[in-house]
């Protein structure tokens, strides 16, 4: 069974900026998006890693990226992620960001996944993050499965182990630190990636170069779609708080660090 | 594999090493590579089926440009900067800043003197006279606020119709528009170790043939581990340089080939800013700019630029000819944007990101060969930076333009890379440029500075109001003889040193507790604003280094470390990457390194062969700070 794999991966800021909500003429954004580096999304950084992984280990099969985003934030990125695993790349140019609506997205995503011209949708493993480190509404993904007719969905999944007969293993994250044991007869699925089990690649040069062959003509040819946010209105968007109060204590027993942190975390 | 004659800087483990073939290898992606690219790309998207764009190495397509760049991102700048513009509107004769962020037109331009309001700083006896003067004709003067403003700014260090900018941010505009057209692949996250070097067949000397990048999955020795990818060679019949002012692959080049007679990099300064979210009700307007001198230091130059949308980049100089060997730069700028004058403005405001770098202020003294066989120099690195003007990014992108328009030349007359031809075309055009002549005034402009801040002062007026005629000389000493050394150690000096070496064992930074020994006031943090320096590390330009490469900071001979009585490169270390260690010999931190290359020139100790005894080689992530 050779998958034909899938990754949606959307462009996020660079989580080590300073991101600040603001409210725009068009709705929630973060102020100074467009100057903002942006990175892979990392949840679904971790499904292409791994999409590339099981590529690697199964002949025959194939690896897409599918990624929507500003072409020219695009293209930054991909420098980057074209230094680390193999892959196609779909490219779709939009100005959206974090608060697109997410069937919109979808849409938008399912038609460009339509349209890759190998792709034998029987083999189709669809790829993603199960959560995003833009809003995190979390279903963008699942519904781009519903609009391809996959209902075979796994989500939290940390592992993938695929069979000679075409089915395949999922582990999939519950609660109290365990896994859920799933067996799928075959593909097609949708998979929603947590963090999965392999560090994130060395950049490698020589993939880089490889891999530019389809980018840049990929961004070249994107698509420009217009997301819009389907008359939805955000009453508020505001960043976790975070308070820092450092303090370099030396010779503290680590039982008295640890009842200092829980006494502050409660009166938090 | 690499050909078997060639000849690399350091020996590295015999490993599969792959190697690919380019054109032109470019490595350091700054202002002067955006020029560089901007130029070349724009000359081949005029017609790209002109053969003389044809790929020597990839016969049928177009040349094979790769530009390598150490940090993760070609926005991790760390550079706010006022610069006239001047080569940067030559490109872009219908630049709108507002396209770019973070820019603004110039509107206004100051320059104060700085009264300390503290009397913590080190002043001569007749600074201090000059002061009292001040302060007693302070109605009649107008000083405000412990500042002096001069009635009037030289002409050489007018910005007027030039531009504030955040580099992170040009660089990111430029980077963009080259890599659109396919023809540039400019590849973050990826450090060039070194260039590789071959005989020359026909004549006798070196050529450059291209360079090797950094190996990766090695413990922070260099041994090979898990996931270890040999750094591949990329070999090129052009080799541009733009890797700063302590690149590694420029270092080697200039150990290999030699400065030219009587040129050496001796003038350094370490640069460090916030930048900070104004007040909601600031008045300050985007454009304004305000040069400083006299506090925290009287040798420390400081600078407020003003962006649109209420940012402000606030920073110091310290300049290697601040011979104090406890010098730091954290602490002083803390005290810096709290002066007075600038603190009406500032208080209240938010830091936003934080970023240090190195300066090369040896301008022309400093200038490396520009070319060679097989290479060339541009930017920083190669001596472009104006220290009258203090500018540098202008010069920069101005010679990597020049270097593009004489590889055209080359390539329309199908010559090759080597010395004579470069020269004839790139150094020809250089030498006939406004960088040429404004580097030439500059010259001598700042070497008065090493007579005191006085006379510093007084040589930079006349070299500026004569167009580099008259200045005052002096012996420039190498960086390491610039720091002060104790003849003898008075009382007061053992008992600050005691209290210095208190405060660190009790956990505290040596450059901290080495300025409160020296009567510095605490800096009351505020958590907005005022932060511990670990705490800046992590707001808006954090730090990060990708695991799998090597300690790039490399402390040559432990020996001299351990006798080292200054450990100036801890104090002076931007990101508190250095710290006291067990033996006396520093630890070093990747993780908070910021790569600003403080720690080389602030090493007063030299090995047997005469080099520092800090090496600096290349070396993965940095700052993540697109605001810089």
């Amino acid at each position: 069974m050779s998958p034909h794999i899938v990754v949606c991966a959307g462009i996020v800021p660079d989580p080590l900026q300073t991101l600040e909500p603001i409210v725009g003429p068009n709705g929630p954004a973060l102020k100074n998006e467009m100057m903002l580096p942006s990175v892979l999304d990392p949840w679904a950084a971790s499904a292409l890693y791994e999409g590339a992984n099981l590529v690697a280990k199964t002949s025959g099969s194939r690896l897409w990226l599918v990624s929507l985003g500003p072409k020219a934030k695009l293209q930054q990125v991909m420098m980057t992620i074209a230094q680390k695993v193999s892959f196609e790349l779909i490219a779709v140019d939009s100005a959206s960001n974090g608060f697109a609506d997410a069937t919109t997205t979808a849409t938008a995503l399912a038609c460009a996944i339509t349209a890759i011209p190998d792709l034998d949708r029987s083999k189709l493993l669809l790829f993603g993050g199960w959560e995003s480190a833009s809003r995190g509404a979390g279903v963008t993904l699942q519904t781009i499965g519903e609009l391809l007719g996959v209902v075979d969905q796994f989500m939290g999944v940390d592992q993938i182990d695929m069979r000679e007969d075409g089915s395949f293993e999922v582990l999939e994250r519950v609660e109290g630190g365990k896994h859920q044991v799933s067996v799928c007869a075959g593909t097609p699925a949708v998979l929603g990636w947590a963090t999965g089990n392999l560090p994130e690649p060395r950049n490698n040069p020589q993939i880089g170069m490889a891999n530019m062959r389809t980018v840049i003509p990929a961004l070249q040819k994107a698509k420009q779609t217009a997301i819009g946010n389907d008359g939805q209105q955000f009453l508020s968007a505001t960043l976790p708080s975070q308070q820092r109060q450092t303090r370099v204590v030396k010779d503290m027993a680590p039982d008295a660090i640890a009842q200092e942190l829980v006494e502050w975390i409660g009166a938090k | 594999m690499s050909k078997p004659e060639d000849i690399t800087e350091t020996p590295t483990p015999e490993t599969e090493r792959a190697t690919i073939e380019a054109d032109i290898a470019c490595v350091g992606f700054g202002p002067a590579m955006g020029g560089f690219l901007t130029t070349l790309n724009r000359a081949w998207m005029e017609n790209p089926a002109d053969r003389v764009f044809e790929s020597t190495v990839a016969p049928g397509l177009p040349l094979q440009v790769i530009c390598y760049e150490r940090a993760d991102d070609i926005a991790a700048g760390v550079s706010g900067v006022v610069t006239a513009a001047r080569g940067i509107r030559g490109s872009f004769p219908d630049l709108n800043p507002a396209h770019i962020a973070m820019a603004a037109p110039v509107t206004s331009e100051r320059i104060l003197y700085l009264l300390d309001p503290i009397g913590a700083s080190s002043r001569s006896l007749s600074l201090r006279i000059a002061d009292r003067v001040l302060r007693a004709l302070k109605g009649t003067l107008g000083v405000r606020n412990d500042a002096y403003e001069l009635p009037w700014a030289p002409q050489f260090l007018h910005k007027a119709g030039g531009l504030v900018m955040s580099i992170g941010q040009f660089n990111q505009w430029v980077g963009t528009q080259i890599m659109a057209s396919g023809l540039v692949q400019i590849w973050p996250s990826m450090p060039v170790s070194q260039p590789l070097f071959a005989q020359n067949a026909d004549r006798t000397g070196d050529k450059v043939v291209g360079i090797r990048l950094t190996d990766q999955g090695v413990d922070k020795y260099g041994v090979p581990g898990e996931g270890f990818v040999a750094g591949m060679d990329v070999r090129a019949s052009l080799t541009v340089v733009g890797d700063g002012p302590f690149g590694s692959v420029g270092s080697a080049i200039d150990r290999r080939m030699g400065m030219p007679p009587g040129h050496d990099k001796r003038e350094w300064a370490l640069g460090m800013k916030f930048v900070i979210e104004l007040p909601a009700e600031t008045v300050l307007e985007a454009g304004t700019v305000w040069h400083t001198f006299g506090y925290p230091e009287p040798e420390i130059f400081g600078f407020l630029y003003v962006h649109p949308e209420r940012l402000a980049s606030v920073g110091i100089f310290v300049p290697s000819w601040l011979g104090d060997p406890t010098r730091t730069a954290y602490r002083y700028l803390q005290h810096y944007i709290q002066h007075p004058f600038l603190w009406r403005h500032l208080k209240d405001g938010k830091l936003r990101s934080w970023g240090a770098k190195s300066l090369d202020e040896s301008g022309q003294h400093g200038e490396p060969f520009l070319g060679g066989d097989g290479y060339a120099r541009i930017g920083e690195g190669s001596g472009a930076t104006n220290m009258l003007a203090g500018s540098g990014v202008d010069e920069a992108w101005t010679t990597g333009v020049q270097l593009a328009e004489a590889v055209l030349d080359l390539l329309r007359h199908r010559r090759s890379f080597t010395q004579e031809n470069l020269s004839a075309t790139y150094e020809s055009r250089r030498r006939s440029s406004w960088v040429e002549r404004n580097a030439r005034n500059a010259i001598n402009a700042r070497t008065g500075f090493h007579l005191g801040f006085v006379p510093g002062l007084i040589g930079m007026a006349l070299a500026g109001m004569t167009g580099g005629t008259v200045s005052l000389g002096a012996k420039i000493p190498k960086a390491h003889e610039q720091l002060r050394k104790r003849r003898a150690i008075s009382q007061r000096d053992l008992k600050r040193r005691e209290v210095a070496m208190l405060a660190v064992d009790d956990g505290r930074p040596l450059h901290d507790a080495l300025m409160s020994a020296r009567g510095w006031p605490e800096i009351e943090f505020d958590g907005k604003l005022l932060v511990s320096q670990q705490d800046a590390l992590l707001m808006g330009g954090k730090v990060q280094a990708m695991p799998g490469f090597p300690d790039h900071v490399i402390f040559r001979d432990a020996g001299l470390c351990i006798r080292c009585d200054d450990k100036t490169c801890i104090a002076m270390c931007s990101g508190q990457a250095l710290n006291v260690g067990g033996k006396g010999v520093p630890n070093f931190e990747r993780e908070k390194c910021v790569h600003c290359g403080a720690c080389v020139w602030n090493c007063g100790q030299i090995t047997a062969n005469g080099l520092t005894n800090i090496e600096l080689r290349a070396g993965a992530g940095g700052l993540h700070s697109a605001e810089n």
